[in-house]
């Protein structure tokens, strides 16, 4: 137990370090577009949601939502070897069917209407996982290639489909709103993290959503450690081969984790969507999902561990609020996103090339002790 | 100059619930042929691994020529012309020998590789060391024998000196395990230093001047080999005598467990890897497949084990098994020791309770409605550890990926024999065991016989086969060419049958 508590700490610390770097390499980007508010914009970045009281902290519990999600699904899919690129199709489509839902199946009774909903998000989504692992399975085409496919498939699709349906309101170029049914309920949040400007309750938009994120959370935690069928995963994720030997069906395992890793980044897209007050809207343009692939950074920094999902979400989140309060501080909103993007994207990639850096250190150890060598010898 | 090229003096080493090395000393004389001897887990593979740079000491000096030396990593140790051939060799397999030999050392000009003058070094050192290399083959073509060879040609090229093998004969056949002592003579009288590492006690006295032997981390003694016998090291090394003869009274055969009839294994080209092999194993009966590496023994296995795809029959107690799934047939009482531990023995980065449990996690007594009864998995492990001495460094918890090659090997044994099957198919089954291990599993072979078992054994080593087979049969090219009692056969038969030589011959008077 103590051992186990200490292998945690020592990868927490790993994460640690890599954020530490991330931070550093925004912090020059800072340096660069705007010496003379650099620091100052490093601390705003690092109080994130606290800049704007208890309302700001809400905020970052609603950014934290869909990317919590997105990770367990890069994660999820990682313990069994594979990696899911392809959260950001997942979600979208996860998104679109359950804004079909929400604007069309209104003859659901109340809370089913948004209940219904969220459960066809991530049946979509599943599909959209599925067909890699199946691809993967029974035809031995890599996942990469066949996810980054499914992300523009999705992409191009939705659009057509939205523009060509009655979900489309094309004044503003986007979905309608769903219906008031369908809108994730507040769950008694909004009166909670909100700031009071005058008499006015100015609330955050955070929403059930993330109660969902985190129970899904726990949920795959235990999938994973506590049940044959993670053993099973897991087992084949870290070798197939003795997995076989072992009597376990790989193709089987492939298709299930990458349905369930599908299912969960159609959550994502749902709970993205079905926010209130009156759905996010779906807008037609070229551009994948960004909460896909941040959720391979929060899986990266999290060590595809749900628990470590939760925070490093809650992290990610964190600093995204945090750079946008930099505008405040006469940064460009585009130069924020190179900042944010360049910590979350720094830090994970520092953790995989961690191997290089501590290849790095033990070189210079070496040359010390080639020095204390020569020194020995005169 | 110092009389000892290297000395390991007094170290130590930690690794987590475990003191690997404690407080050894290690004389290596310039010339010599130094055997280090011990149990599973003795910490023989920890040593060689700091001499080679791969791990640290925690306490302790390395001197070499009488100079204390810091061997940070595997360039330093190259540096002082330190070589290592490891149990799992290195090379990249679509290269060729050449290609391997050279690689990390490549002599360039104007960019381009100066591949003769390297091909010219090569062929000498070969020729030279009586290696028989072919520079030109690809790595996936030649044997394992050969991989070696290209292994021990690496280090030459490398002009080291001091050159460490760690179980170099755990991997090759009788002939090849022959060639491979005359090499190291050979090596030795041209002046280079080598430490040997071997659980076969003949090999030491064969081949060694000097033998330490480590016991649990400890240093226990450097003997002269000449001054001593296999049972004096045996008993140095565990502590008590051991008694080397087992017991095995006559079988008392039953119906047939294992029948297999006209089984076909596709190969590469037209040939194929096992060719309508049919044979029967009853209960209470050990069967040996013997034969040289590559005649179809491993595809054999893995058709009957469901890994590969295969044509003809196999009956399981006189059901038939070949259309049924991997996991079908093992809860048939289909329980197989695999040839190769690392890719199907074993998920090495499971702890050893999963590893232990990875047949039965799904079987009533370990869950409850899918859920996984870790507290039964580890009371489970907990016995196989007992039962079957696997050490390690934190018991149940331990990642098997940090565990010594003999234990990780002891506990598919465990895991396997526990199994309780109806068949037990053991490929080298005891490859990299020390004495006293070894003589537990034929013991326990042994006894799944006695229990009314069938036991399909593949080895290499003909004393094993002899010890333990009721009957023998050898496999030729993918078919089977004899089927021999084993009272009645001897050694120098059974290498002409698997030669390929026919029956005609073998009986003809002229051997
Ligand atoms: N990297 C490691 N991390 C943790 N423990 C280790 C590591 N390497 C070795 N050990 C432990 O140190 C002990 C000695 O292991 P070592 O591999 O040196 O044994 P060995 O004498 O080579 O045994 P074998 O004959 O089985 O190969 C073992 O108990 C092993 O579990
Ligand atoms: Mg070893």
């Amino acid at each position: 137990m103590v051992e186990r508590f200490k292998k945690g700490l020592s990868s927490m610390s790993a994460s640690v370090l890599a954020i530490v770097a991330g931070l550093f390499a925004g912090f020059i980007i800072l340096l660069i577009s705007n010496p003379a508010n650099a620091l100052k914009g490093l601390q705003t970045i690092l109080i994130g949601g606290w800049n704007n009281g208890i309302k700001g902290v809400g905020q970052v519990l609603y950014f934290a939502t869909p990317i919590i999600l997105t990770g367990l699904s890069v994660g999820f899919a990682f313990k069994t070897g594979m990696f899911n690129i392809g959260a950001a199709g997942q979600l979208m489509v996860g998104g679109f069917v359950s804004v079909y839902v929400g604007v069309t199946w209104t003859f659901l009774p109340g809370a089913w209407h948004w209940i219904v909903a969220l459960f066809m998000g991530a049946l979509g989504g599943m599909v959209w996982g599925m067909l890699v692992g199946l691809f993967k399975a029974l035809l031995n085409v890599h996942e990469v290639i066949t996810s980054i496919m499914l992300n523009y498939i999705a992409l191009y699709a939705i659009n057509y489909l939205v523009k060509n349906s009655h979900l489309f309101d094309a004044l503003k170029n986007q979905t309608v709103n769903v219906a008031a049914n369908a809108v994730l309920p507040k769950a008694g949040l909004d009166q909670i993290f909100y700031v009071l400007k005058g008499r006015y309750h100015d609330a955050s938009s955070v929403n059930s959503g993330i109660f969902i994120a985190i129970g899904l959370a726990v949920i795959v935690y235990i999938i994973l450690n506590k049940t044959t069928f993670g053993f099973e995963l897991k087992a084949c994720g870290f070798n197939k081969h003795a997995s076989r030997y072992a009597g376990i069906n790989e193709n089987r395992a492939i298709i299930t984790s990458m349905a369930i890793a599908g299912a969960l980044s159609g959550v994502a897209g749902a709970t993205m969507y079905l926010a209130p007050p009156s759905g996010m809207h779906i807008h037609v343009a070229e551009i994948l999902a960004a909460e896909g692939f941040n959720g391979i950074a929060v899986a990266l920094l999290g060590m595809s561990n749900p628990i470590g999902i939760i925070f490093s979400g809650l992290f990610i989140a964190h600093i995204t609020v945090g750079g946008s309060y930099l505008q405040s501080l006469k940064y460009m909103k585009e130069i924020i996103e190179i900042i944010i993007g360049m910590i979350i994207y720094f830090s994970a990639f520092s953790l995989l090339v961690r191997d290089v850096l501590a290849r790095i250190a033990k070189r210079r150890k070496k040359a010390e002790g080639a020095t204390s060598k020569n020194e020995e010898e005169c | 100059m110092s009389d000892y090229i290297i000395e390991m003096l007094r170290i130590t080493k930690d690794f987590p619930g475990i003191r690997a090395n404690d407080d050894i000393t290690l004389q290596l004389r310039r010339g010599e042929i130094h055997a280090l001897l011990g149990e599973n887990g003795a910490g023989k593979s920890t040593l060689m691994s700091i001499l080679f740079g791969l791990y640290q000491a925690d306490q302790g000096e390395i001197r070499k020529d009488g100079a204390v030396v810091k061997i940070n990593d595997p360039n330093d140790a190259n540096a002082l012309g330190i070589g290592m051939v490891h149990q799992h060799f290195k090379l990249v397999h679509n290269f060729t020998v050449l290609e391997n030999i050279i690689l990390g050392v490549e002599n360039t000009k104007h960019g381009l590789l100066q591949m003769n003058e390297a091909r010219k070094k090569v062929v000498a050192l070969s020729e030279q060391y009586g290696l028989l290399v072919d520079p030109d083959a690809y790595i996936q073509d030649i044997t394992v024998g050969m991989q070696q060879r290209v292994e021990i040609l690496k280090m030459l090229y490398r002009e080291n000196d001091i050159l460490i093998f760690d179980e170099p004969t755990a991997v090759l056949t009788p002939q090849e395990i022959e060639e491979l002592m005359r090499i190291m003579r050979g090596l030795a009288q041209e002046g280079k230093s080598i430490l040997f590492i071997t659980h076969k006690l003949n090999e030491i006295m064969a081949v060694a001047d000097r033998c330490t032997v480590l016991r649990k981390g400890r240093y226990i003694g450097t003997v002269d080999v000449k001054d001593t016998t296999p049972e004096a090291l045996a008993e140095m090394m565990v502590g008590r005598k051991i008694n080397f003869t087992i017991d095995k009274a006559p079988a008392k055969l039953g119906e047939p467990a294992l029948a297999v009839k006209g089984l076909t294994v596709a190969g590469h080209g037209h040939k194929k890897a096992v060719d309508k092999v049919s044979f029967e194993v009853k209960k209470g009966e050990i069967v040996c497949i013997a034969g040289i590496d590559g005649n179809g023994q491993s595809e054999l296995v893995y058709a009957l084990t469901g890994l590969i795809p295969s044509e003809g029959e196999v009956l399981l107690n006189g059901k038939p098994v070949e259309k049924l799934s991997i996991r079908k047939r093992n809860e048939s009482g289909l329980s197989h020791i695999p040839e190769d531990r690392h890719k199907h023995g074993l998920v090495l980065d499971f702890d050893l309770q999963q590893n232990l449990a990875l047949k039965r996690y799904f079987r009533e007594e370990m869950q409850s409605h899918g859920f996984i009864r870790f507290d039964r998995v580890r009371d489970y492990a907990r016995k196989l550890i007992e039962q079957y001495d696997i050490r390690s460094g934190q018991g149940e918890d331990t990642v098997v990926r940090s565990m010594s090659g003999g234990n990780q090997q002891k506990a598919i044994v465990a895991r396997e024999i526990d199994f309780d099957p109806e068949v037990l198919i053991a490929v080298q089954p005891t490859r990299g065991l020390d004495v006293g291990a070894m003589l537990y599993i034929h013991e326990q072979l042994i006894k799944v016989r006695d229990e009314g078992k069938a036991v399909l054994l593949i080895s290499l080593e003909l004393d094993e086969v002899f010890q333990l087979a009721d009957r023998i049969l050898v496999i030729f090219e993918g078919k089977i060419v004899a089927d021999l009692d084993t009272k009645s056969a001897t050694p120098q038969e059974l290498g002409l049958y698997m030669a390929g030589s026919r029956k005609e011959e073998v009986h003809g008077g002229k051997v």
